[in-house]
């Protein structure tokens, strides 16, 4: 099949939503190269589920190429016409598992050495749509805060090293009462700033408590059952001979549903971003760490928050997560040095992936060793690569990290 | 402010890919730049001639930022003080191919990118160095050995090529499959850690239907007791520590003139966790070490081999945003394609840089001037300076 044959019928399985959205934009579809159309069509088919920031980034992708003419069209997508495709990727049903055509084109992009050439057509495409319907400033000053060190009595690793040079190194923070002074922060947000899937907190153990109303929570505790099937399904897929390609895709297509959990309203999207984090991560169903740092990465990139709170706690060690691999219902044993060293690199790309939203310049981020004197603010109103030895509260880092909206 | 500021991190990196290691490396090791030498007729004459070759690949890629930059340097101390004083450093390895390991270890192979599927276990489309070695040279298949990690390795000794394929490959042997197969029932928990097999995965499947006829053949030619093999593998703190030790029987039992060892414990970045990942860098810079000293204390293999170590490709960049940095190398950005290649042994000059760029082909035509074969098929080219 190709675009040019598509039918509003095409669309009968897409929740209601996406179904509107395809359908409406039935004529520009069809006019669209096979090699670009199901990648956008991944998007809309699961456009219910979508966080409203990633909703208008669809949106923007519509109507900025509703409003070329034929020949700018044409011209836009030149660089995915001319990756010429196999037939047999035509027989696809590419409407229905547009995740099954784009691992597809993956593959033979990769072996047709055509994948560079693919990535700058996309980055090219996005930087046309972001030039011309630019992403909304964000309602006031975006605001990343992590805590990392949990169960760390001393440490002999060099902190926050790649942090350092971007702002403000601080070495005598006094940790009283750190953590719930920062949730306190959180909630301040949520309540001058009320938005649905603006204000986030994730945690790598149990959360603390309680947490504020309009804060949304992801807790590596709390998603233990989730977990656990999500890891017998993968066992399942295994005993099954089911190759590595297949596996990737039958987990990619887990929703909520597939669990039990709640497919309605608003409770939907959360849920299912919830599957995609364990589902579609790597590592994230065995190391806490790398779950929280996939989710938040995941949560700036799709959700574009205003606040962001992310603690970090032990994970499970090498072995153990061999042995949980095997079914072993052993409590696992536990790494806090290791996982204080990777909190550091998470921390780290946590600050990079912030710096990639919108109102980047006027962002802030704060990360703290918990429990202990070291921290590092990066704002507009710190120092690079400043340090400061002089006593400070968790409360004077959070009045730092009070920048005006813009 | 801050978005400049990150631009500025963005440039910087950039900055540092494109000369960082042959910066660190000559102010760490003092080591010249070749384009400044010329060769040493005196040295080549010098050549022995029973030549031995080990190549040791890295299936799980390694970035500067963690090894040659200097934020990284704390992490391949045997490397940088023992090694690289001792032998030639190429400071670009570029890879244009497929970044799976078994594909891009397949291309090291062939000195053609291979475009077989990564993830199953499918022979080169191309004539394997293994192949060229034996047909030319016509030797037996026990001098040529290939010790791999499980997943699709086990094809890689040898091609479908006409004029080369099934009878002139290399043997392929499989620690992890063996220990599977060694391992009593119910026994395996004690052994998980080293049985773990594709790391972009996190399920293992060591089993084969073939394991138990391996294991009887390999048990046999080792000369090593199943009885032995686990022992030593209970000692093992990770499956690259299983493969040297295999290796290190292969060089008592056969002194092959050619050994290609695949390490992997690197790998383990895909789950995402820094520590583990820097854990299996250091682990493997030291089983570098390891490997070069049994060369240096082996009759059959002192002076006269040389060993080339190098990565199959980087991971992917920091700021790469599609990617999530060091868990993985989908991206294909500059980072996730550019490497590097030590040298070291007979006959190779000693702490000496290369900045001249070189491609993961051209190690084929490289093996075949050193050991006396043609890689007619072999898309690359020898390296100049080796």
């Amino acid at each position: 099949m190709l675009p040019s044959e598509l039918k509003p019928a095409s669309f009968s399985s897409y929740p209601p939503l996406g179904r509107e959205v395809a359908v409406r934009r039935i004529n520009l579809l069809r006019q669209l190269p096979l090699s670009f159309v199901p990648l956008l069509l991944r998007e809309v088919q699961i456009y219910d589920w979508n966080f409203p920031s990633e909703r208008q980034e669809i949106d923007a992708q519509f109507t900025y190429l509703d409003g070329l003419t034929a020949q700018q069209l044409q011209e836009v997508m030149r660089g995915f016409t001319t990756l010429q495709l196999p037939v047999e990727m035509e027989q696809i049903d590419w409407v229905n598992s547009p995740l099954e055509f784009s691992e597809r084109l993956s593959a033979q992009l990769w072996i047709t050495g055509k994948i560079a050439a693919f990535r700058t057509a996309a980055i090219e495409l996005l930087n046309r749509v972001h030039t011309s319907v630019p992403s909304r400033a964000p309602e006031s000053s975006r605001c990343a805060l992590v805590v990392l060190g949990q169960g760390v009595r001393e440490n002999n690793y060099k902190l926050f090293r790649k942090l350092r040079p971007e702002g403000t190194y601080f070495t005598n923070v006094n940790p009283k009462d750190g953590l719930s002074i920062l949730m306190e922060h959180v909630a301040d947000c949520a309540r001058k700033h009320p938005a649905r899937f603006a204000h986030w907190y994730v945690d790598g153990g149990i959360p603390f408590q309680p947490v504020p109303p309009g804060v949304e929570v992801v807790a590596y505790s709390e998603i233990e059952p989730l977990r656990s099937r999500i890891v017998a399904t993968m066992h399942g897929q295994l005993i099954q001979g089911q190759a590595t390609e297949a596996r990737r895709s039958g987990l990619a297509k887990l929703g909520p549903a597939d669990f039990g959990l709640d497919t309605s309203g608003t409770n939907a999207i959360l849920n299912r971003f919830k599957v995609s984090i364990l589902a579609e991560g790597s590592g994230t169903q065995f190391f806490s760490t790398t779950f929280v740092q996939w989710s938040v990465r995941e949560l700036l990139r799709r959700a574009q928050p205003l606040t962001v709170l992310a603690r970090f706690a032990p994970r499970m060690t090498d072995l153990a997560m061999n042995e949980a691999l095997s079914g072993s219902s052993e409590k696992p044993t536990l790494d806090a040095d290791g996982a204080l060293i990777d909190a550091d690199m998470a921390a780290y790309y946590t600050w990079i992936n912030l710096m990639r939203l919108s109102g980047a310049s006027s962002a802030s981020f704060l990360v703290w060793f918990e429990d202990h004197k070291e921290a590092v603010i990066v704002s507009p109103t710190t120092t690079r690569g400043g340090q400061s030895d002089q006593a400070v509260s968790i409360s004077n880092l959070v009045d730092m990290l009070r920048i005006p909206s813009p | 402010m801050i978005a400049s500021a990150f631009m500025d991190v963005s440039r910087e990196i950039s900055r540092a890919l494109s000369f960082n290691r042959r910066e660190f490396l000559r102010s760490a090791t003092g080591a010249c730049v070749a384009s400044a030498l010329t060769r040493s007729p005196l040295r080549a004459a010098q050549l022995p001639r029973q030549k031995k070759a080990v190549v040791v690949t890295f299936g799980g890629g390694a970035r500067d930022n963690e090894t040659f930059m200097t934020e990284g340097q704390e992490n391949i101390p045997h490397l940088l003080s023992e090694l690289l004083p001792q032998g030639t450093f190429f400071t670009q390895v570029v890879n244009r191919g497929i970044l799976g390991h078994y594909v891009a270890n397949a291309s090291l192979a062939t000195g053609v990118y291979e475009t077989i599927n990564n993830f199953l276990a499918a022979p080169p489309q191309n004539p394997t160095v293994f192949e060229y070695y034996r047909k030319d040279l016509n030797r037996p298949r026990t001098d040529v050995w290939i010790v791999a990690p499980s997943v699709g390795f086990e094809r890689i000794g040898e091609s479908l090529h006409p004029g080369y394929g099934p009878g002139l490959g290399g043997n392929v042997i499989l620690p992890k499959r063996l220990l599977a197969a060694a391992l009593p029932t119910g026994a395996r928990g004690n052994y998980d850690s080293l049985l773990r097999d594709n790391y972009e995965s996190p399920l293992y499947s060591s089993e084969s239907a073939t394991v138990e006829t391996d294991l009887a053949r390999i048990a046999g030619v080792l000369k090593l007791s199943v009885g032995d093999f686990l022992q030593n593998a209970r000692n093992a703190q990770s499956p690259d520590e299983l493969s040297v030790f295999v290796l290190h029987q292969l060089m008592k039992q056969f002194a092959p003139s050619l050994l290609w060892i695949t390490l992997h414990d690197i790998d383990i970045a895909h789950a995402g966790a820094f520590s583990l990942y820097i854990d299996g860098i250091r682990r493997t810079d030291r089983l570098c070490s390891k490997i070069w000293n049994l060369i240096q204390t082996d009759p059959e293999y002192a002076g006269k081999t040389i060993m080339y170590v190098l990565p199959d490709f980087g991971r992917d960049s920091d700021m790469e945003a599609s990617g999530n940095g060091f868990q993985h190398h989908r991206t294909g950005d500059v980072r996730s394609r550019t490497t590097w290649m030590l040298a070291i042994g007979a006959g190779v000059r000693q702490n000496v840089l290369v900045e001249h760029p070189i491609e993961s082909t051209d190690l084929v035509p490289t093996l075949g001037s050193y050991l006396g074969f043609s890689p007619r098929f072999a898309q690359g080219k020898p390296i100049e300076f080796l």
